[in-house]
Formats: structure tokens, sequence, C-alpha cells
């Protein structure tokens, strides 16, 4: 046991309603103590219920041991309990991230950017993330139409949420995820990595446009009516096929630990905005 | 056989099933099928056999193993296929109704039973 957690361990002891909980769970977590550090923390909820800050432990505890459900509902708590708290927000934009729905992270770091404009960690991050939906944004306004002829802006660019201490970046990357190409096969914008980091967006392009062709004429026959997508979901990730127009085909690619009802409302977003951008160059 | 049937008329007692049926992979032939009436069980199979076909090919570029599972989602319904090993897959026509969610476990279960 170092010196810092007896002696925090001493003062609990002394003084078993002080706040000194907080420092000594959060002492433990940083020392990848959890299962300690949850024992704490959660004495430490009982105690005080409505204490913003214990249940924002409790959740910065659960998230590192990879319970995004639990550590998002406890988050969301700290939020009925201090709306402007800013360390729920951060938990929450990084959960957002980590199933790959930027989107959804904006509005948990503009709302910590507001509360707290020094936090360094909170601008990068807003930086990194805006950056990134520059990327597929970009689909729509049309400064994606170089891409034609020169490589589209990566949809989805690494973006990193520092943590809440700033010594351990709470980080993921994720590469090029997102391909439209045309009825011939050909890619339009956009790019897709292998697990192994090379480029697939040309291959996968080819190979879609015959999907895209049978998904229409089995829905056809099928009497299913028109075809709205196809999803594959394989051990090492999930894929999302759709139509954005009648000569297009927009393609997603995550993580297998995003579910395909998710990953089929981020591809109807990026199918807007492709919508967008191609009757721009029409 | 008859333990194959078995397993697909669990798969079409979900809500909402037109179709389960267990498809060669590779030629689109029927090796089992619980229909309702008016279904074309060897047109099903055979679409079925070759969208999974197309989407693996798609798939194997971009690096993944083999699909698990695949989704076509229409209109007025779904077409879904489990792999089931052997080269063969589970297949089912789902009208707009059903819980895919249900009759995808159901697929998967079933798939998993043939695979065991």
């Amino acid at each position: 046991m170092s010196d810092t957690v007896r002696r925090l361990s001493l003062e609990l002891a002394a003084d078993p309603a002080s706040l000194v909980f907080l420092e000594l769970a959060e002492e433990l977590r940083r020392r990848a103590q959890l299962p300690a550090a949850w024992k704490v923390a959660r004495a430490g909820v009982g105690r005080y219920p409505e204490l913003a800050e214990a249940h924002d432990l409790c959740a910065r505890i659960l998230a590192d041991q990879g319970d995004r459900a639990a550590a998002r509902d406890t988050w969301q708590r700290v939020l009925e309990l201090a709306p402007q708290h800013v360390g729920a927000h951060k938990g929450l934009a990084f959960l957002c991230f980590r199933e790959g729905d930027l989107p959804g992270a904006m509005p948990h770091l503009e709302a910590a950017s507001t509360v707290a404009p020094d936090d360094e960690g909170v601008a990068t991050a807003l930086a990194r993330l805006r950056v990134a939906l520059e990327g597929i944004d970009a689909l729509a306004r049309g400064r994606a139409a170089a891409a034609v002829t020169a490589p589209a802006p990566a949809p989805a660019e690494a973006v990193s949420l520092v943590s809440r201490n700033g010594e351990a970046p709470e980080s993921e990357e994720l590469g090029p995820s997102i391909v439209v190409l045309d009825a011939h096969g050909m890619r339009l914008a956009g790019d897709l990595q292998t697990p192994s980091g090379a480029s697939a967006g040309d291959a996968v392009a080819a190979h879609l446009a015959g999907v895209t062709r049978e998904a229409a004429r089995a829905a056809r026959l099928l009497d299913l009516g028109a075809w709205q997508h196809v999803s594959a979901e394989s051990q090492d990730g999930n894929l999302l096929v759709l139509a954005p127009t009648a000569e297009t085909a927009l393609v997603i690619v995550r993580p297998p630990d995003v579910p395909v009802g998710r990953l089929a409302l981020l591809a109807d977003q990026a199918a807007r905005r492709a919508r967008g951008w191609l009757a721009e160059l029409a | 056989m008859n333990a194959y049937r078995e397993l697909l008329d669990r798969v079409v007692q979900v809500r909402g099933m037109r179709a389960a049926m267990l498809v060669s992979e590779d030629d689109g032939l029927v090796v089992a099928e619980a229909l309702s009436e008016g279904v074309d069980g060897a047109s099903v199979a055979a679409l079925a056999a070759s969208l999974t076909l197309r989407i693996r090919r798609a798939a194997a570029s971009a690096g993944f193993a083999a699909p698990a599972v695949v989704q076509l989602r229409a209109e007025r319904g779904a077409l879904l296929t489990v792999q089931a090993g052997d080269g063969l897959l589970v297949v089912a026509i789902a009208d707009r109704e059903t819980n895919l969610g249900l009759a995808r476990l159901e697929l998967r279960e079933a798939a998993s039973r043939l695979v065991g």
C-alpha cells in the first residue's frame, strides 16, 4: 500500500463522514485498483447520494472496467444532479466516441467547453471532433468534389478525449470508414481501411456495385418492395450498404461492438449528406 | 431431415416470418424448408445464396472474415441469412411486422444447433 493510499485510508477510518473518500477512490482508480476504488466510491455514494462528484467517480470506475452502459447511466444521473457537470459531459462524449457516434459526442463537448472554457483537454477534443465531422460535412458542402480525382477527406478522423486528470489519454483511433461509389463500382469519395490498416476503398467499391444490384433484384423478386439497406456482421466488424441515390451506394464500416441498428442510423445521416453533395455535383 | 425441419419450424413461429430454409451456400439449392403458402422456396434460396456470396466478397475485400449474419432490409420486409457451417445457410423471409431482433436470435440459435 502506498503512503498516499495509507494516509487517505487512515483519514477515512478516523472520520467516515469525510469527503476524503473521493480522493482515496480516485487514487485507487489511478493505480488500477478498480475493485477497491469501486468499494470506496460506492460507500461514499451511499453516504452522499446527492453528491454529483461521488456518482461521477463511480462512472469513471465503471468506464475503466469496460461497463459502458452502467457508466452512461451513472453519468446521466450526475447530470440530473448537476446539469453543468464537466466530468459527466466529458464522460458521455467519450462513450459516444467509443461507439462511433461522433455527432452524439458534440453536444456534450460543447456543454463542457461552455462551462470550462479553459479546459485544454476539452478544447483539444472539441477541435479534433469538429475536424472529424467536417470530413463528413464536406460531402454535403461539395468540398469533396475534388475527391473524384483526389483522395476524399477522411469522414471519421482520429479523435481523442483527454482524461479528466490529464494523465492517461482516453483515446481511440477511427480510420477511414465510409465510401461513396457509383453504379459501376467506382469510388467517388471516402475510403476504408482493412483491420491491418491497408486502404480497401477501391476493392470494396468494386464488389459492392454487385451487391446493390443483387439487393435490388432480390427485394423485387421476393415481393419485399424497394430495398433499404444490406448489413453484414462479421467478427472483424459490421458493414452496412445503402443507396443515397438511384445511381450511387454508400458503405459504412464500424467495429463489431457497434450494433447494426446504430450503424443504420449513422448510415442514414451520412446518406443525407451524400445526397446534398451529389446534388451539387450534378 | 426431420431434425432440420424442427429447427426451421421453430424459426417460422416468430410472428411475421414467411419462410425459413436451409440452403446450400455454394449453389443456392434448398436442403430443407418451412414455407408459408405462396413463397417460392427455390427463388428465395437462390437469391439469398447469391446475395450472401456477393457481400462475403465485399467483406473479404475489406479484410473481414465471412459475415455470420447478412440482412437485406426492404420496404415490406427483410431477408436474413445466417452461416450454419459446412457450406450451409439458414435463410428466412420476414414481413415488416416481424421483430427482426427476435428473428435474428432464432436464426442464430438454429444455426448453432446445426453446427453443434
